[in-house]
């Protein structure tokens, strides 16, 4: 039987691997992958805990969060289409008209 | 809850709502509405009495205003029997006013605006009455304030009447500011602010003290006092009585409605609401007998000179609110209560009848333009000599049988200034006598001093108002047999129906006291009339030969002992110069210029070099926030 | 002692955080988007070692097959050369490896503190309970959800979609 904490410390690495990911790259095409990471890191945590609590509403969680990630997805793909046709890039660091 | 004591403040307030927005359309017409109302409101008036007499007491919540942890403030009506009788001496005195008003402020320009102002001062006096918390009771007290403001000021362009609405206002947030100290510290007291849960627990609180600023206070003593604060502003005691005066920039039907008969008491219906509270504490009763009788002396004293026909009235309703008050201080509060509810008839009766002659006269309030006016103005002649004698206290008038109550009562009760204030009361009496028949005299008999202009001009006024006259007059004869004592062969009918509220003050002594003490009093009152008749009718040119002789009491007395003198120089100039040179010059122009311009000064330093923090980066942000989740994760580990 | 599911555990752990590792680091965002597809698959396993077949079904459909397939039709529109030749990191990115590396400390701190009583009885689980459940006490969510699915779809479009008369009217105002 593997321990519960092995599964959480894999969930913590790979969410901190998602931010980092985030925090460092221009390509915001490649942020948003890192989104993803981050999300997945969240659902190993929640599918974890619900096989060792014996409580199914860990997976029916997850189960929307993955509903919710592809709405997400949907949605921020558009947005970076209309920037990179605004804008002509998709480098983070060429983007600052929150300043504005 | 019966429907009427919904539609008894209702009504008014909606009237006044309503002459307020429809005064322009309304003009000439706007008395209808606030008259129907202020029917209504008596009509429902003696239907809770009715109520009341049969034994039904309400106390009800109407509906939830605030709640704030502990606080639970509501609109609530308590009807018991001190309710039901300032119910009707209110709205009885209001519908009158309201009738008497049409003849009096006929062509005013601002005829709606005054019955208006007239229903809203209705619809506060009633709120105030009704209330079952004190914070109703306060609303009540603040909302009559700003309708005695708002009609002492009625003619605005007057500056003197703009002053006296000033004054009224401001003298009375000292009395107001103890007020809402005293309702705090009940609330922190007993944790609530219902009167009928205060009263319960009421008796627990004798012994504890409070401490503040490192004084020690007797708890209910404090209480007591910071109540009785706010009804020495409301009823013009000393040393807050000096609007009470000045209010006479009013118009004659607000003077007698606001300022003899209904708001005035609150102070004395404060006191006896309160009875519980107040008896827990010997020093406050002592305190509120000597005020009252001090009070008493005082103001009649400076009404025995006074020439403006209103201001004498003035003074004589301080004078007899502090006998109420003398009442509520030796424990008889029933009878604080009858003389307010006999008083608020003759009261109103006396300054009707003044508005009556000022109308007569074309506006002139000086008596020594007066004289002689028996036979242009007969029914306000005879009316207004039924007031003077009922408040002489002539035997078998409302008058005599309530101050008599008191001075009996003041006698033999165990408070220690009784004796003191009976003896001043009694003085008082004479007094009192002296100056309504002295003011009686001057106005009526003798010759007319006045210009011939006005001797043409003199006429009796319309029936509108001789109408409110002949009604008040039958209540300042016949209010007083309610309560007339047992050994007069009555059945102190008041003292009885009081008596589950106001509790009943024995006075426990022989029937023989009983009768030479009435004697006493009586014989005070008959002498004041006939000193007055000698020297008035009689030796016109005695009066002047005296002030002659006692020229520096009569300054003293003309210029009300220089109490507003006083005032200005140790209040008001102070304030001015304080304003002037510390506040203004310093404080306005050092100090807060200074905040003002080096604050954003400050701001715009900071926040130049805040501004490089927004790079408009995401990635920044984000990474802001992951440390904030760090931090908090670590803050979270740490606690 | 090493047993099968630890086994397991160990391979998907390694996988998973080195394709994690390698995809955030990759130049190339085709090669990102790939290795992340691989990254999923193997979640999609560890997802099987903790007995949950449908959600790792969910994550093999949607996350692998949906949602990466869409990351790389974006990534083909845009501009690919320059991409692959500009830097791959801002220029902070030193300061921000920190920052994740302290967020893991706190988590993993965290992690080890905590004490998760484990209940001894089974409740009943698989495919099955969880459709029970999803549609009956959990119906209302499942049904916004949908709509929330429902509107990304719309909002999606009308992002990407290109807007002629808007086109025209902004670079009329340039």
């Amino acid at each position: 039987m593997v321990p519960l904490s092995w599964y959480l410390l894999l969930a913590a690495a790979l969410f901190a691997i998602g931010l980092y990911g985030f925090l460092t790259r221009r390509n915001m095409i490649v942020m948003f992958l890192c989104i993803e990471l981050m999300l997945n890191g969240a659902n190993l945590n929640l599918v974890a805990l619900s096989h060792y609590l014996q409580d199914l509403r860990g997976q029916i969680f997850t189960f929307f969060v993955i509903a919710v990630a592809a709405a997400e997805a949907a949605i921020g793909l558009g947005i970076m289409l209309a920037l990179f046709r605004n804008r002509r890039s998709v480098y983070s660091d060429s983007i600052t008209s929150l300043k504005e | 809850m019966p429907l009427y004591l919904v539609l008894l403040p209702l009504a008014p307030l909606l009237s006044f709502l309503l002459t307020l927005l429809s005064g322009k359309w309304m003009g000439s017409r706007a008395h209808r509405l606030p008259i129907l109302a202020a029917s209504i409101s008596l009509g429902c008036a003696l239907a809770a009495g009715w109520d009341v007499a049969h034994g039904v007491v309400t106390d009800a919540d109407f509906y939830t205003w605030i709640t704030a942890g502990d606080l639970q403030v509501s609109f609530g009506f308590l009807v018991d029997q001190l309710t039901a009788a300032m119910l009707i001496v209110v709205t009885s005195i209001s519908l009158l006013v309201h009738i008497y008003s049409v003849g009096y402020m006929q062509g005013d320009p601002s005829y709606p605006r005054f019955f208006a102002y007239l229903s809203l001062f209705t619809f506060s006096m009633l709120m105030l009455v009704l209330g079952n918390n004190f914070l109703q009771l306060f609303f009540g007290w603040e909302a009559v304030g700003l309708s005695s403001y708002l009609l002492i000021g009625f003619w605005h362009q007057k500056k003197s009447a703009a002053d006296a609405g000033k004054k009224a206002f401001i003298v009375n947030r000292f009395g107001d500011f103890g007020l809402s100290l005293g309702i705090m510290l009940v609330f922190v007291t007993f944790g609530t602010l219902h009167y009928q849960e205060v009263f319960q627990a009421a008796p627990g609180i004798v012994g504890q003290q409070f401490t503040l600023l490192g004084l020690t206070f007797e708890l209910p003593t404090l209480i007591a006092l910071l109540l009785f604060c706010g009804a020495v502003g409301k009823s013009a005691m000393i040393p807050l009585h000096v609007w009470l005066p000045d209010a006479m920039e009013g118009p004659t039907p607000v003077s007698a409605l606001i300022h003899a008969a209904t708001m005035v008491t609150a102070g004395v219906f404060l006191v006896a609401r309160c009875n519980p509270l107040f008896e827990l504490s010997s020093v406050a009763l002592n305190v509120i007998t000597v005020v009252g009788a001090v009070t008493c002396l005082f103001a009649a004293t400076i009404a025995l000179v006074q020439t403006d026909i209103k201001r004498v009235v003035a003074y004589s309703t301080v004078s007899q609110l502090s006998y109420m008050f003398v009442a509520c201080g030796v424990g008889a509060y029933s009878a604080g209560i009858f003389h307010l509810f006999t008083h608020a008839y003759f009261k109103a009766l006396l300054f009707l009848g003044c508005g009556s002659v000022i109308h007569a006269m074309g506006g002139e309030q000086d008596v020594r333009s007066m004289g002689g006016l028996k036979k242009y103005l007969p029914i306000t002649y005879w009316t207004f000599l039924l007031a003077s004698l009922s408040i002489s206290g002539a035997p078998g008038l409302a008058g005599f049988f309530s101050k008599d109550e008191i001075l009996l009562m003041a006698y033999t009760t165990n408070i220690g200034s009784g004796r003191f204030a009976w003896f001043i009361g009694l003085v008082v009496a004479f007094i009192t006598a002296f100056y309504s028949f002295r003011l009686f005299f001057l106005t009526f008999h003798g010759r007319f001093r006045g210009s011939t202009e006005q001797r043409d001009h003199l006429h009796e006024s319309p029936p509108v108002m001789t109408v409110p006259l002949i009604l008040l007059a039958v209540g300042a004869v016949t209010a007083g047999w309610l309560g007339s004592p047992e050994i007069l062969g009555g059945h102190s009918m008041w003292d009885h129906f009081m008596a589950p509220v106001l509790g009943r003050a024995e006075a426990h002594v022989p029937h023989f006291t009983e009768w030479l003490l009435m004697g006493i009093s009586v014989f005070a009152g008959l002498s004041g009339i006939w000193l007055a008749y000698h020297l008035y009718v009689r030796r016109p040119e005695l009066p002047g030969q005296l002030r002659e002789s006692f020229s520096e009491t009569y300054r003293w007395l003309v210029n009300k002992y220089y109490v507003d003198e006083f005032y200005v120089a140790v209040l008001v100039q102070p304030a001015i110069n304080c304003s002037r040179y510390v506040l203004s010059a310093f404080a306005d122009a050092t100090l807060i210029e200074g905040v003002v311009n080096g604050v954003p000064r400050l701001i715009g330093r900071a926040s130049g070099r805040l501004r490089r923090l927004q790079s408009g980066h995401v990635q920044h942000y984000l990474a802001a926030m992951a440390s904030g989740a760090v931090g908090l994760l670590v803050w979270l580990y740490l606690v | 002692m090493l047993t099968l599911p630890k086994i397991l555990f160990a391979y998907f752990a390694v996988m998973i955080l080195g394709l994690a590792g390698a995809a955030v680091t990759r130049r190339n965002p085709v090669h990102a988007v790939l290795l992340v597809l691989a990254m999923f698959l193997h979640m999609a396993g560890i997802y099987l070692t903790l007995g949950a077949e449908f959600l790792a079904a969910v994550q093999m459909i949607v996350y692998a097959g949906a949602i990466l397939v869409l990351y790389l039709f974006v990534v083909f529109l845009v501009d690919l050369r320059r991409e692959v030749q500009s830097e791959r990191f801002v220029d902070w990115h030193s300061n921000s490896f920190l920052v994740a590396l302290l967020l893991f400390l706190a988590l993993a701190y965290g992690v080890g503190r905590a004490q998760v009583e484990v209940p001894d009885a089974t409740a009943p689980a698989g495919v099955l309970h969880l459709g029970v459940e999803l549609f009956t006490t959990y119906l209302l969510p499942f049904e916004i959800a949908g709509i929330v699915l429902l509107v990304a779809v719309v909002g999606g479009m009308a992002l990407a979609r290109r807007d002629r008369a808007a086109t025209t009217a902004e670079e009329e105002v340039r």
